[in-house]
Formats: structure tokens, sequence, C-alpha cells
């Protein structure tokens, strides 16, 4: 920790970004990428690896109901829940995605509800893993593909993807990609992003995502009141809400 | 649309890329970390490791040459040649690879497919496959050691258990066309792709962007990979694509950079 005090939503010129290490998957790309973009990153694989950040990163590949083992025999279930109802910058990445919503048909797991919806197998997709470059076509705009053009390819690697529900569900989503049937590839929602693929991963349009995020978190645009999440606050305040497929 | 990939793979040896045929008449071709950020300037979509000379005492160095390339080379890096454990695939993945490649130890242990799915998730599990054809024409055997074994297993059926187990991606390559530069397989594509779901990458006998064209288009592949042709600037990888775009293949595109 640097001790600094920053003023509210400003944080330092480097802003720290705390990645969660719950064993899975690689770290060094990220750890790279965003300290190429201009963070200063530290591995958080407890609480106190949260102390001080900025910026939330959840990243990891592979299926939910490990990873929400991990993350319980960490600790950290409850300080990500927290972090993100307090309206602190959170970026979801893959699994990191997919965690947020309430629930995986991958495994049946429960996940960490901050979204409504459930993650589910993609649906009519001609090969699964769902892996390699895609295009990622925006619904609406937001800072997080700033300067990055339309329809741009980013890196792909999975088979599931969460499908937002309720009446945010539309308001939530980001953008989408084609593989059989459409999926969300990316969601906002104050405070909160999420992205299925791999910016870390995605060459220079990858890097200029991670930079926006870098500047958003700067900026202090990513940083809500609490009040600002009280839509979904029913999803987030209560652990239980899973209901099996 | 998801993109076909086109995929350089470097050997490694000692720490060096080397080029020649696998196993002999090694010639260095320059730094891995230098290689593969070149590559993916160029416009390479992922990139293999395979580390060939797979010594114990050599982890090290790959897991050193994994990680500074991991730092330089932003797109996916599978790694591949003597992972043997779950630990070893552990290693490999903590020093900045997204995937790793199960050869002869997968043919030894088919559970180590099962269990490096379940610890990693089988989009981190790449089963390659060495074919060589059966000399009376009824399909394609299972080789292993570089090709320097024979083992009875029957390649498509491999390729169909390998699956099942949880590999999440096949790297099938022809022996018989390895370095021939004849084109890629793609009745041995075709059998594969034709059973599995999983992109499979197409490995073996490029020369030429036609043959990329063709194992995909004849093949079914959803990758392409290819070692020498890249290496010895036969043919760049942003020429490869282009050709490829033309022929109606979804590609990615990069802006051209000066070499």
């Amino acid at each position: 920790m640097t001790g600094a005090v920053a003023p509210a939503g400003a944080p330092a010129s480097r802003p720290r970004a705390a990645v969660v290490d719950y064993g899975a998957g690689n770290l060094v790309s990220i750890d790279q990428a965003l300290t190429r973009v201009g963070a200063d990153v530290s591995i958080a694989r407890d609480p106190a690896g949260l102390e001080g950040a900025d910026l939330l990163i959840v990243p990891g590949v592979g299926a939910a109901a490990p990873a929400m083992e991990r993350l319980a025999s960490a600790g950290l279930v409850e300080p990500i829940r927290a972090w993100i109802a307090t309206g602190r910058p959170f970026l979801g990445i893959c699994l990191g995605l997919q965690l947020l919503f309430e629930g995986s048909d991958e495994d049946g797991a429960r996940t960490l509800g901050v979204i409504a919806g459930r993650t589910r197998r993609l649906v009519d997709a001609p090969t699964l893993p769902h892996i390699g470059w895609n295009q990622v076509e925006r619904v609406r705009d937001h800072a997080l593909f700033a300067g990055i053009e339309p329809d741009a390819d980013f890196y792909f690697v999975h088979s599931y993807a969460g499908v937002p529900a309720g009446p945010d569900a539309e308001t939530v989503t980001l953008a989408r990609t084609g593989h059989g049937a459409p999926f969300v590839s990316a969601v906002a929602r104050a405070n909160v992003l999420g992205v299925q693929f791999h910016p870390e991963r995605s060459a220079a349009d990858g890097l200029r995502l991670l930079g926006n995020v870098v500047e958003l978190v700067r900026s202090g645009a990513l940083t809500t009141s609490p009040g600002a999440l009280t839509a979904d606050s029913s999803v987030a305040a209560e652990p239980g809400l899973t209901v099996p497929a | 649309m998801l993109r076909r990939r086109v995929i350089p793979c470097l050997d490694v040896a000692n720490g060096r890329v080397v080029k020649g045929t696998r196993f002999v008449d090694l010639v260095d071709e320059g730094d891995p970390p230098e290689l593969a950020e070149r590559y993916a300037a160029e416009g390479a979509d992922e990139l293999v490791f395979l580390d060939i000379s797979a010594a114990p005492e050599g982890r090290g160095t790959l897991l050193d040459i994994v990680e500074r390339t991991a730092r330089r080379a932003f797109i996916p890096l599978t790694v591949g040649g003597g992972v043997r454990s779950v630990d070893d695939m552990r290693d490999v993945l903590r020093a900045g690879a997204d995937k790793v490649s199960l050869n002869t130890a997968a043919v030894a242990d088919p559970g180590l497919i099962a269990a490096c799915a379940a610890r990693f998730g089988r989009q981190a599990v790449v089963v390659a496959i060495d074919a060589r054809g059966r000399g009376d024409g009824s399909g394609w055997e299972v080789v292993v050691k570089g090709g320097r074994e024979s083992t009875a297993l029957d390649v498509v059926g491999w390729a169909v258990r390998s699956v099942e187990l949880g590999a999440g991606e096949l790297l099938v390559t022809s022996i018989d066309r390895d370095g021939t530069r004849s084109g890629y397989d793609t009745d041995l594509l075709r059998a594969i792709t034709g059973r599995v779901e999983v992109p499979v990458i197409a490995s073996g006998g490029a020369a030429g962007p036609a043959d990329f064209v063709a194992a995909i288009r004849d093949g079914g592949a959803d990758a392409v990979l290819a070692a020498s042709i890249f290496h010895r600037r036969i043919h760049s990888i942003a020429a490869v694509k282009r050709a490829m775009s033309e022929a109606g293949l979804a590609v990615r595109l990069v802006p051209e950079v000066a070499a």
C-alpha cells in the first residue's frame, strides 16, 4: 500500500489494480497488460489483498463451482460482494464475468448474484469450446470501448456465458457476439464492468480496452455511491436467490 | 463470426527457437520472446511453443521463456512438450501460458487429460495427436515421441476419446506430411472434424496460402498451424491471412507493420 489518500473518486495517477488469484489460470498476461496501460498491479489472495486498491479485477477461466469454492476458502466471496455493493470499480474477465450472475448451469454453482440472470451453455454453437477471435458488437456506447472500432475482434475461450435476466437485462448488456445464437459478451452497470473475452490476450485492442478501464478508474467515473445500485439490490442482498435450472 | 486462426509454431530447444525437422539438423533461429513478439505484430492469432528438448533439467529455462513471452506478446500462448502431470501443467500456466498441449503423456495415461481438464477447465487442455497413415490405407495410427514410436491406437478413435476425457481442442499433425510442404492431409482432418465438436488445429505440410484454405474448407479445421514457412519468411502471416480472406474465409486482419 502506498498510504496516499486520494480525494474520493479520484485515485492516484497510477491506479492500483488488485487482481484476484484463486488458482484459475494465467495471471502473468493480465499483470503485464495492466502495467503496460498504466496501473500498478497487486495480486490478491485474501481479503487483506483488496486494501488500498482502486480497481478490483476477477479474472479466470474454467468452471464456476471450483472457482467459488476457492474464493470461499480464501475468504473473498463477501469482500468481493461488499466491494461491488459499495460502488467501487470492478472488472470481471471471462469466468470473472460469469461469477457476477446468480448461478451457473455448468455445474449448478451458486455464484455472486450481483447481476440478475444465469450462466448458460452457448446455444447452437458450431464448435465448443468457443475458442478464438470473434467480433464484439456493441449495442450501446460506453467509454470501455473508446477508440476501438465497432465490431473489433477479441479473443474468446469459453463454452458458457452469462444471460442477463429481469428488468435490467437490456440496460446491463453492452455488447453481443455471435457463435451460434448471439450471446452477451460485455456488460456494464454503474461501477461494474464485465467482458467474456480476454482483453489481456487481445493484442492492441485489448490493451486499449484495459487502458480505458484504467482511465475510467483514474477519472473517478467508475466510482459510484452505493445508492446507485438500488435497482438490483434485491439480487445482491439475497445470497440464496439462485434457482436451479 | 468466429475467425479462422493462423498459428505459428515455435520449436524450442534449450531456450532457443530452432528450425529444421523436429529432431535433427537443428538450426538456431532466435530468441523465443523476440520471435513471438514479431509474429504477434504480424497478425498471428495465437502462438504454440513446443519444447523439443523436454528434458527435466530444461524445465526452468522453458518456464522462464514462457513468462518472458507472455510479457511481450499479448496473444494466447499454448505450450507443449514434456508436460506429464497436473503439477507440470500448473507450472506452465502459472508462467503465463493459456493452454497446454498433451501428447505422449496423454497416450501413456489418458487419465491425465481428465485430471488436467478437471483442474484447469477443458479450454486449457489441447491434445496433440501425431498421425501416420497405415500402409494399407485403412486410416491412421497414433504415433508418439515425435513420430518415432508406433502405438496401436486408431487416430479417429483416440481423437473422440480425448474429447470425451476433456480435451478442449485437438492439434492434429500429419507425420507423413510434416516438413514435406505437400499440403495438409485434408482427409485426415475431415475424418476427425466430422466426429468431434471441439476446434481442430491442422498441422503438418503447409507450403502456401492455398494449403491453409484447403485445411479449413476441405478439412473442416478451425485453425491452421505452421512453422518453417513463417520462420524462413517464405510467406508472411499477413499474406497468408489476406489470401484466406480473399478465399472467403473469416480471418482477423491487422494493419500491416514494417518488417
